[in-house]
């Protein structure tokens, strides 16, 4: 099968989108013939037109707000939001109209958007455009957080969130975009459950979006000393596959869970209360928990590099959790 | 001159929305209705002159103090009461409130208790009047305070790019809460404003309703006709507090006593006399009528159900996904 890169699945998934529903459409800041700030939109414009495919000013509480009213109307927005750093400026539409009007109006309205943003360091952005926001959002009844690992998912998931009646926010990880992998060219969809990226005894480290990959080659290392752990991509946070990280723990009675957003209040901590409120008494080891330090993303490369958690931690959490026996 | 018969219906939706507001205040007494309510009294003008040119497929949106665009639009009085009364046959089951009512099947796209949000709400509601190639229009109502709002800059300018059907109306009640206009806002008139937007921009007395209904009618078709954004100021005058139970310790009596002698009510009334040749009791009939009938809604949804505690999760999420047969795309 052909490899592409997660940046061309997206591309591909969008395409899909449009040629199949007159209802979507999309927009954002230099979205149409510029290919967008994501370059993930490229092509669109030509094949579909300036009607579905359009740039916006520099406004993004009118962008997303754009995006609430027509989805209430019955029409489907794929959004970009060019950083998810900038949900400041529109966080407003996103907390408390997007989320909440269904529910403060009884379930009679639906608002089926999708808004596309990128996350995530490593590429020298500073720290006002690199941030991992997941668990602010995610925190919000309402909503949908969808963060892709790899291409495969990353167009399946796309095509799914644009079915979803409910507004997503479809996290892609930066550094993410030129990685490739076997993508279908047929179009297909992933659901919002687990998925374990590979089977082991001893261990369950669970990641999402770009700390996937340093799980795996963590597990990689690990085997050499014969440690089997099993990993699992979470990627969608709401939501949240509970049965799949819980069944795997009360197997393996240890657990290691990883993102890139700072420790101190990010998802970690959501998910390792779970688990330990549900696999407690199977448990040998006590759940740790990996994020990046409680500092801005620094921009100097050494720092950046410091910033990033990566496959030496999650190698070295999990020998300390097979001190336990 | 507009024919008796709509002036007639005019004033009676007026009292109904006013009456409808003194019941609201009193069933705020009694403790039926939570929280805060924002009466409308004294702007009931604009929501009824306006609506007047608004079909059910044209869509409205709104502010905290949404009571009369509502009523104007045609909701439900009693599913209103129900509503802020937290009963489960409300327009929201009890969900929403005051500040969140919403009926979107007369196109009112909802209140809002956020200053300034319903605005780029009704510009994304406008794109897909346009989109969908309908000729419908959206009227976005909202105040002087929100006119100072970042949305009120980016949704204005993004539906005059665009060039969508949308009316903006800034009822400028001369209050935020306690803060006048006059020391909140550097424009001297918001319809100013409308240059900076390369927007048409009217000024309207908004405590009359013949002037409203009148001056809107061009207006609005020009909206729709042309698809191009235009922003209303309505001048007018906040009667009661900000909210029931506001201590207006920000403006003196005998200001809301000038006003009182503006009342787009009793001027519609004044006008119905003078130069219809209707006589007061007829007047006095018709007020009674639309005061009954705000009475036993309010009545019956004083009997109506609360929600069940069962039912607190439902209507987050929407468990469906749209049927959409993918096509594979060949580049």
């Amino acid at each position: 099968m052909r490899k592409i890169s997660m940046r061309q699945a997206i591309n591909e998934a969008l395409h899909i989108a449009l040629n199949s529903d007159g209802t979507i459409f999309t927009c954002g800041e230099d979205l149409a013939a510029y290919g967008g700030q994501l370059r993930c939109s490229y092509g669109l414009l030509e094949y579909f037109g300036e009607k579905r495919v359009f740039d916006t000013p520099i406004s993004e509480a009118a962008i997303i707000g754009l995006g609430v009213g027509a989805s209430m109307l019955g029409l489907r927005p794929v959004l970009e939001l060019s950083y998810i750093d900038f949900i400041g400026t529109c966080f407003d539409q996103i907390l408390n109209q997007m989320a909440k009007i269904r529910y403060m109006y009884g379930g009679n309205v639906s608002l089926p958007l999708v808004l596309r943003t990128q996350c995530g360091a490593g590429l020298g952005n500073g720290a006002q455009h690199s941030q991992s926001l997941e668990a602010i959002l995610a925190h919000i009844p309402g909503i949908r957080v969808v963060m892709p690992s790899n291409a495969y998912d990353a167009k399946g998931l796309l095509l799914h969130a644009v079915r979803d009646n409910n507004p997503v926010l479809f996290i892609e990880h930066k550094a993410l975009y030129k990685l490739k992998c076997e993508v279908p060219e047929e179009p297909y969809e992933c659901d919002y459950t687990c998925v374990v990226k590979r089977r082991g005894d001893h261990v369950t480290v669970a990641a999402y979006s770009a700390m996937v990959n340093q799980a795996m080659k963590a597990a990689e290392l690990l085997e050499q000393q014969g440690v089997e752990t099993e990993i699992i991509d979470i990627r969608s946070l709401e939501p949240l596959d509970t049965d799949t990280i819980i069944q795997s723990v009360n197997r393996t009675g240890r657990f290691v869970m990883l993102h890139e957003a700072c420790l101190k209040g990010g998802f970690g901590g959501e998910i390792a209360a779970t688990v330990q409120e549900a696999c407690f008494s199977r448990l040998k080891a006590p759940i740790k928990r990996l994020g990046a330090p409680n500092v801005p993303v620094p921009f100097a490369p050494e720092l950046e590099k410091e910033f990033l958690p990566g496959y030496p931690q999650v190698v070295d959490a999990v020998k300390a959790c097979m001190q336990y026996r | 001159m507009i024919s008796k018969e709509k002036l007639l219906e005019m004033y009676a939706t007026m009292i109904r929305i006013r009456e409808f507001e003194n019941e609201a205040i009193e069933l705020a007494k009694m403790n039926l209705t939570r929280a805060a309510i924002h009466t409308y009294n004294g702007e009931e003008a604009i929501a009824t002159g306006i609506c007047q040119h608004l079909t059910r497929e044209d869509y409205i949106s709104s502010n905290h103090r949404g009571h009369g665009h509502c009523i104007a639009k045609g909701a439900d009085l009693r599913r209103m009461y129900a509503e802020l009364m937290a009963r489960e046959n409300g327009f929201c089951k009890g969900k929403g409130g005051s500040m969140h009512i919403a009926d979107m099947s007369v196109g009112m796209l909802g209140a809002n208790g956020i200053v300034g949000a319903g605005i780029p709400i009704a510009t994304g509601a406008a794109f897909a009047l346009k989109y969908t190639n309908t000729a419908n229009i959206v009227v976005s109502f909202f105040g002087d305070g929100a006119s100072n709002q970042g949305t009120f800059h980016e949704s204005i300018n993004m539906a005059a790019i665009y060039g969508l059907p949308i009316l903006f109306v800034c009822e400028n009640n001369q209050y935020g809460i306690s803060m006048h206009v006059s020391q909140s806002t550097s424009a001297v008139n918001i319809a100013d404003r409308a240059a900076a937007y390369n927007i048409e921009g009217h000024i309207l007395d908004g405590n009359d309703v013949v002037e409203i209904y009148t001056k809107m009618e061009a207006i609005i078709s020009g909206v729709r006709a042309n698809s191009k954004p235009v922003l209303v100021e309505m001048k007018t005058y906040r009667m009661s507090g900000h909210y029931f139970g506001d201590s207006e310790n920000y403006r003196t009596k005998e200001e809301v006593s000038q006003w009182q002698k503006r009342c787009p009510v009793l001027r519609a009334r004044e006008t119905l006399i003078r130069e219809y040749g209707m006589k007061p009791q007829v007047l006095d009939d018709i007020w009674k009528q639309e005061k009954k009938r705000v009475l036993a809604a309010s009545e019956a949804a004083k009997y109506d159900p609360s929600p069940s505690p069962l039912d607190i999760a439902s209507d987050v999420y929407d468990p469906t996904f749209k049927q959409i047969q993918w096509q594979p795309f060949v580049g």
